[in-house]
């Protein structure tokens, strides 16, 4: 570890972001003897996790079981089990929060750890990071990776890079020689239409990206998306670990001009946000009850509508439908004081295991189209299938994301 | 067209043909209600494609005639008028409306595009008013309100000689009333899926008369169709197109555990303990003899208890329902005591009504509701 500015606490490396590999692939060859060492994964229909050997194999997470065994056909789908994945994510967040207070939980098997206080107590991140990865080892059973650096996001990179059951210590001072040579889709927020937009001016690793006129960026991918990427690039990423922070809601939203909009105009781009917003819904295998609908009037005063479903869902379909009620009841508002931005949030998000089971009896399976369409445009893209009214119409922005 | 109507006559009669008007039909001319004046009656309808309404109302007619315009004004116009006659004139291309010293002059829509209405159907048979207003209402609140599998939105009714069915779920319940009607033939026997809202407007609307007639198959007119009517009001919807679930199996072939219990006690009781239910929260009800534990909340979350006498046969059990399923069901029972049915905590639990605490079970009403599994 190389360090510098000795005298400044602040300036260790002191960040460390602990991410399990394959989670709930690791917890089924964790149970189950049978299922180490082989190519398996966990889902019906849709594969939630892969193991690493199955990894090998070209399987990833979300990919359709009948693709993956055409590219895996030894592969081992074991249906999933919620509650032992909550109860292994809780036996590793008890080891984290008895390492440090500080622990910022991203997801159910991801965290960010700031172990800065410790240096005197306990000794170096590094050391710390050591005894994460071997008190989740041997305390729970399970594999995972941890990436120290003095930033959140290059943390982050770091574990990833590090995968599998790796570490990786990336020194203060070091990040740029780090971070450089690798490509820019390993910068949080860089999806498909960012990632094509950068090599369209060719711009392919975060070096390139960094070196690059900020107006430049700016001007190709908006501005907030734009500043904030490329102050990722140069390592300027100053927000702190917060314990506790949990996403609560998820939402989208599109300004608009000024000029007055038919009820059609707006459908279709309410249309646009439910669907954007309820394929990352159902990404990160979650569902929501309540829907909020925001608009900014022309005289730019904010007006919500919003709605609790009995029962939450992933549906894009149940959400258009309440979304169109609640679009419909503001249409008077609409057509009396303008409208300059439509957004919707969807919030009470849980997660499935804790639902209301559904009666035995068989029935066309709900979701199914979402389903497929969620299965196609993971394969080929967010604008491999388009609603009829959305055909060469823009999109709208596509905001940079943290993954859900 | 020129007529006088009693201003509670035609504002009953306008509000009820245009309730189920679309704010922003496909169609411009779909918003309106067709006025049609003959010797001494006064016919409203609407028509939507979907659902049509009909009604005849006694109106004192001075020329005959026929003038279509915007619906839901008119019904807005006719409730805030003073208790007084009103006149109805066609004068060029408007339609004046005078109670008293107010007047209203409406522009006329162009009849020439208005659809023609379903034929006004024979009914297959009658039922009674109330019996019918009561099974909709109990069915209905099981179907689905949800769009992701639009055959669920519907209730589903079966006629097979005299014996009538209606029966609708969301997946998570299912609500099923069987009942006796007077079919016009002894060999009746028809199935079909009305949208669950359509159904449930209608049959409160056309409840309260003594009789409603039910048209169904080649007498509503076609076999996308039923129809309904009741003194002079007359409505049709159109079917839900698909093949419902085969949902019979659910219903459990026996029965391990029996509870008879209060309605109106448990229905207090589980009221009270949900409050501590965060969203989508269970209740947990542990049965024993002589009484039911209702609890909810747990860990770190505020919790309640509380316990109500029950009768129980059968193995003591212990289940969780989401509350306000459960809830719907007590409420849709319409007895004074509550029979509920159970064989494994994970199955299917029946609730049914009892008029006595110790007498026979009334199973013409079944709700089948899915229990929650238990947090672990």
């Amino acid at each position: 570890m190389v360090l510098r500015n000795a005298g400044c606490e602040h300036m260790f490396v002191s960040i460390l972001h602990a991410d399990l590999d394959s989670f709930y692939a690791s917890v089924e060859q964790r149970d189950d003897p049978s299922l180490r060492d082989r190519p398996m994964a966990v889902g019906g229909g849709i594969l939630l996790a892969a193991s690493y050997q199955a990894k090998a194999c070209g399987v990833r997470t979300a990919m359709s079981e009948r693709v993956a065994r055409s590219l895996c056909p030894d592969l081992v789908v074991v249906p999933p089990r919620m509650s032992a994945y909550t109860q292994a994510s809780r036996a590793v967040f008890e080891v984290f929060h008895d390492i440090t207070p500080v622990v910022e939980g991203i997801s159910i098997d991801e965290a960010f750890l700031d172990v800065g206080g410790l240096r005197r107590l306990v000794g170096p991140p590094e050391l710390i990071a050591r005894t994460v990865r071997s008190r989740v080892r041997s305390e729970v059973g399970l594999p995972i990776s941890v990436g120290v650096a003095q930033t959140k996001f290059v943390a982050k990179i770091a574990s990833a890079v590090s995968k599998p059951d790796g570490l990786l210590v990336v020194p203060a001072g070091g990040e740029t020689a780090f971070l450089h040579p690798l490509p820019i889709e390993r910068l949080w927020g860089v999806g498909k239409v960012t990632s094509a937009k950068l090599h369209a001016r060719g711009i392919a690793t975060i070096g390139q990206l960094a070196a690059a006129q900020e107006a430049a960026v700016v001007g190709e991918l908006g501005a907030a998306a734009g500043h904030h990427l490329w102050a990722l690039a140069n390592v300027r990423d100053p927000r702190p670990v917060t314990p506790g922070r949990r996403r609560r809601s998820m939402g989208a939203q599109r300004a608009i001009g000024g000029r007055p909009r038919t009820g059609d105009e707006l459908d279709e781009m309410l249309m646009g946000l439910v669907e954007k917003v309820c394929g990352r819904l159902r990404d990160s295998g979650r569902w929501g009850a309540t829907f909020t609908l925001r608009l900014r009037l022309a005289d730019f005063n904010r007006v919500t509508r919003s709605r609790t479903l009995p029962l939450p869902s992933a549906a894009t379909q149940t959400f258009l439908r309440v979304g169109r009620e609640l679009l419909e009841q503001a249409s008077p508002l609409i057509a009396d004081r303008g409208i300059t931005l439509l957004g919707i949030t969807i919030a009470g998000l849980t997660t499935p295991d804790r639902l209301q089971p559904t009666l035995p009896f068989d029935v066309v399976e709900s979701g199914r189209v979402d389903q497929a369409l969620d299965e196609i445009r993971e394969r080929f893209g967010n604008t491999a299938l388009t609603r009829g009214v959305h055909v060469g119409r823009s999109r709208g922005w596509e905001m940079p994301r943290l993954p859900e | 067209m020129k007529l006088q109507v009693e201003r509670d006559v035609l504002a009953e009669a306008v509000t009820w043909a245009v309730r189920g008007l679309s704010t922003r039909p496909p169609v411009p001319v779909l918003a309106g209600v067709l006025l049609e004046a003959s010797e001494d009656s006064l016919t409203l309808s609407a028509f939507d494609y979907e659902v049509s309404a009909k009604v005849t109302v006694p109106a004192q007619v001075d020329e005959p005639g026929e003038t279509l315009v915007m619906g839901r004004l008119l019904s807005e116009i006719s409730r805030s008028l003073p208790a007084k006659p009103v006149s109805l004139a066609v004068d060029g291309a408007k339609l004046t409306v005078s109670c008293g010293s107010s007047r209203f002059a409406l522009q006329q829509m162009p009849t020439a595009d208005y659809p023609t209405l379903p034929i006004s159907p024979e009914p297959s048979g009658s039922v009674q008013g109330d019996v019918f207003t009561q099974a909709v209402a109990q069915v209905a609140i099981a179907a689905d309100r949800g769009d992701t599998l639009p055959i669920l939105t519907g209730v589903r009714m079966e006629i097979e000689g005299d014996k009538l069915s209606l029966l609708a779920t969301d997946r998570y319940r299912l609500a099923l009333r069987e009942l006796t009607w007077n079919p016009s033939t002894a060999d009746a026997s028809h199935v079909a899926l009305i949208p669950a809202r359509t159904l449930s407007d209608t049959a409160r609307a056309l409840g309260a008369s003594g009789t409603v007639g039910i048209a169904l198959g080649h007498a509503a007119g076609g076999e996308g169709l039923v129809g309904f009517e009741a003194g002079r009001r007359r409505s049709t919807s159109r079917l839900l197109d698909g093949e419902y679930p085969k949902v019979t199996a659910i219903f459990p072939t026996s029965v391990d555990t029996v509870a008879v219990l209060n309605t109106a006690t448990l229905t207090e009781a589980v009221k009270r303990v949900a409050l501590v239910a965060e969203r989508n929260a269970a209740v947990r009800l542990r049965f024993s003899e002589g009484q039911v534990g209702i609890e909810a909340g747990q860990g770190d979350d505020a919790q309640a208890s509380e316990a109500v006498e029950c009768n129980l046969q059968g193995p003591e059990l212990e289940i969780a329902f989401n509350p306000q399923f459960l809830l719907d069901g007590l409420g849709a029972i319409g007895t004074a005591y509550a029979r509920m049915s159970f064989t494994q905590p994970s199955r299917p639990a029946v609730l049914s009504g009892q008029a006595e605490a110790d007498g026979d079970a009334d199973e013409s009403y079944r709700y089948v509701l899915m229990p929650v599994r238990f947090a672990s």
